[in-house]
């Protein structure tokens, strides 16, 4: 077993009910810091309810989720954000009453300052920082591809397109733990071959990434680890090639019988 | 050029009268285009406008007349209390969503409309307040409707430059991102850092502010009020007027105002001529009609107008195309 890296994420017997139906039951795993890890699950697994609960959207929560050895229960969704933890929604959330660079310029709010009062005076300094927004704006599309649509509404693009736009977006709050979720749904197969190549690329950059997702293509390509939840239980834990030829994932997948 | 013909306007039309409607265009377009920051941009309604816009009205009246501070530390005065009201009950307000925000920011509107009623040694109760001092300017004293009206259409440039700018920019776009009714998400503004709660209480202020310096104009300007002008009636006739104009815009808001304002004049002077035995109640059929018209036709607004326009002529062309 290899040396265990610095954990970015710590997930400690995380629980959640919805009126008592078990969404989430006692989950606890780490994710390493640089590595992409996938989780995996049949429909209703609970996948999302995870991100949901990570991400701030979900309070009240047994357990305890700890980022970069910090907890953050109690935490507002906005206050995760501004720690470095940035994520894309299953059901799209495009800003679809903004073009697309605008889209990405709003996720720029933690990295610039000015309020009320400098905006409406034009001030230098707020000047400046709306031009700064807007480079690395285009810079990070630039990086997901999408340069050439910047000024068209998000609405107009196909819908890989705008999921492409989440990404981006997410990428510029310069997150160092980014949560992409179900990125491939709904994408042609080289669509998904493009989108591997992002998310390797995402990784390179520096930013871990947890990546929840139901075709195993993607994720057995480019996941370090995989972490298989079933019922909101976690059944198994890996490599690809361990998840693989677990014996209960096979079971969760495919049914009992086989 | 718009510029040019407000400031020509009263050059043209020799009559006071329009220089009364221009008045009352500038100082229910301050208040509208605060509403279109606050409904219009961050998609939360707000039915209590007209009493920040009484709030407004009533500090300087009370302060200049009992006291006789400054006109304008009045303003001010005015406008700090607006905004602060707007700030602490805008915190436990805004939290509502819909409906239910609608009739919780009307209840606010109701209960400062009674304040203005029942605080008698204050406000004067149903009589009101008058002889309250007019405005003066760099040792200026403004006497006219006339001076009113270029300080009146002043600020509306100034409010209007600056909301312009607050669109324009990174506040713009935190109030675009939480408004889910035009396509914005709390959700993924939440994800990228804003603080929905934060923003709509700011603009929330905003518009208090905004509505409170419009009421201090006013005040000044017709030097005598009573609560009336400060009902819940008014607060929805700005919802009105953002609607006809087209909520996504500060221009609507100036043309919903200008739209309100003329046609209300139109319908309480011109139609009892015309048909007699029509009393001054007919404006309110005129709004309603209006307003229907527009949600019909032109959902956007008029400033929608252009678009719509194309759309049509576009529908027109295409059918004597097969018709050919």
């Amino acid at each position: 077993m290899e040396l265990p890296g610095k954990n970015i994420l710590e997930v400690r017997a995380l629980h959640k009910t919805f009126g008592g139906v078990v969404a989430i039951g006692h989950v606890t795993f780490d994710v390493e810091e640089g590595q992409i890890v996938g989780v995996i699950g049949p429909n209703g697994a609970g996948k999302t309810t995870l991100f949901n609960l990570i991400t701030g959207f979900l309070p009240p929560y047994q357990g305890d989720i700890f980022f970069k050895g910090k907890s953050l229960r109690g935490k507002m969704a906005h206050s995760i954000a501004s720690l470095g933890i940035a994520r894309t929604f299953q059901n799209l959330q495009v800003f679809t009453n903004m073009s697309v660079v605008e889209n990405v310029m709003t996720a720029r709010h933690l990295q610039s300052r000015a309020g009320i009062f400098g905006t409406a005076f034009r001030m230098p300094y707020s000047r400046r920082e709306e031009k700064h927004i807007l480079e690395a704006a285009m810079a990070n599309l630039d990086r997901v591809g999408l340069r050439d649509e910047a000024f068209a509404p998000p609405l107009s693009l196909p819908y890989g397109k705008q999921k492409l736009v989440e990404i981006a977006r997410a990428l510029a709050t310069e997150p160092t733990l980014l949560l992409i979720d179900e990125p491939a749904g709904g994408l042609a197969t080289h669509e998904i071959e493009q989108l591997a190549r992002l998310i390797s690329e995402i990784r390179g950059g520096g930013i871990t990434c947890l990546l929840v997702e139901h075709r195993m293509e993607l994720v057995m390509g480019i996941a370090d680890r995989v972490i298989v939840l079933n019922f909101g239980m976690k059944i198994a834990e890996g490599s690809t090639e361990e998840i693989q030829s677990n014996e209960k994932v096979i079971a969760a997948y495919l049914g009992e019988k086989f | 050029m718009l510029l040019c013909a407000v400031a020509l306007m009263p050059l043209v039309a020799k009559s006071p009268y329009y220089i009364t409607v221009g008045n009352f265009i500038g100082i229910y377009g301050i208040v509208a285009i605060g509403l279109a920051l606050l409904l219009g941009y961050a998609g939360q309604v707000s039915m209590a406008q007209a009493a920040f816009f009484g709030i407004g009205a009533y500090t300087s009246a009370i302060l200049t007349t009992l006291t006789e501070m400054n006109p304008w530390l009045a303003l001010v005065a005015g406008a700090m209390i607006a905004a602060g009201t707007a700030g602490i009950l805008g915190v436990p307000l805004l939290k509502l969503e819909g409906h239910v925000l609608a009739v919780a920011t009307m209840a606010l509107s109701i209960v400062i409309y009674t304040l203005f009623v029942e605080w008698a040694h204050l406000t004067g109760g149903y009589d009101g307040i008058g002889g309250i001092p007019g405005l003066s300017l760099f040792g200026f004293q403004l006497k006219s409707d006339l001076h009113y009206y270029y300080l009146i259409w002043a600020c509306v440039v100034a409010v209007f430059v600056l909301s312009h700018n607050i669109v324009h920019s990174r506040v713009g776009r935190a109030l675009r991102s939480i408004h889910r009714f035009s396509g914005g998400s709390e959700m993924a503004a939440q994800s990228v850092g804003i603080s929905p709660a934060k923003y709509k209480v700011q603009v929330f202020m905003i518009s208090a502010f905004y509505a409170s310096i419009a009421g201090s104009l006013y005040a000044h300007w017709i030097a005598f009020i009573n609560p009336e002008p400060f009902g819940v009636f008014i607060s929805i006739l700005m919802l009105i007027m953002i609607t006809i104009g087209g909520m996504g815009s500060l221009w609507g808001a100036m043309v919903g105002s200008a739209v309100i304002v003329l046609s209300g004049e139109f319908f309480r002077d011109i139609v009892p001529k015309v048909l007699p035995g029509a009393a001054g109640e007919m404006e309110h059929i005129a709004y309603g009609m209006i307003l229907v018209l527009i949600l019909l036709f032109m959902p956007a607004g008029l400033v929608s107008a252009p678009d719509a326009l194309k759309r049509w002529r576009a529908r027109i062309s295409q059918k004597s195309d097969w018709r050919e």
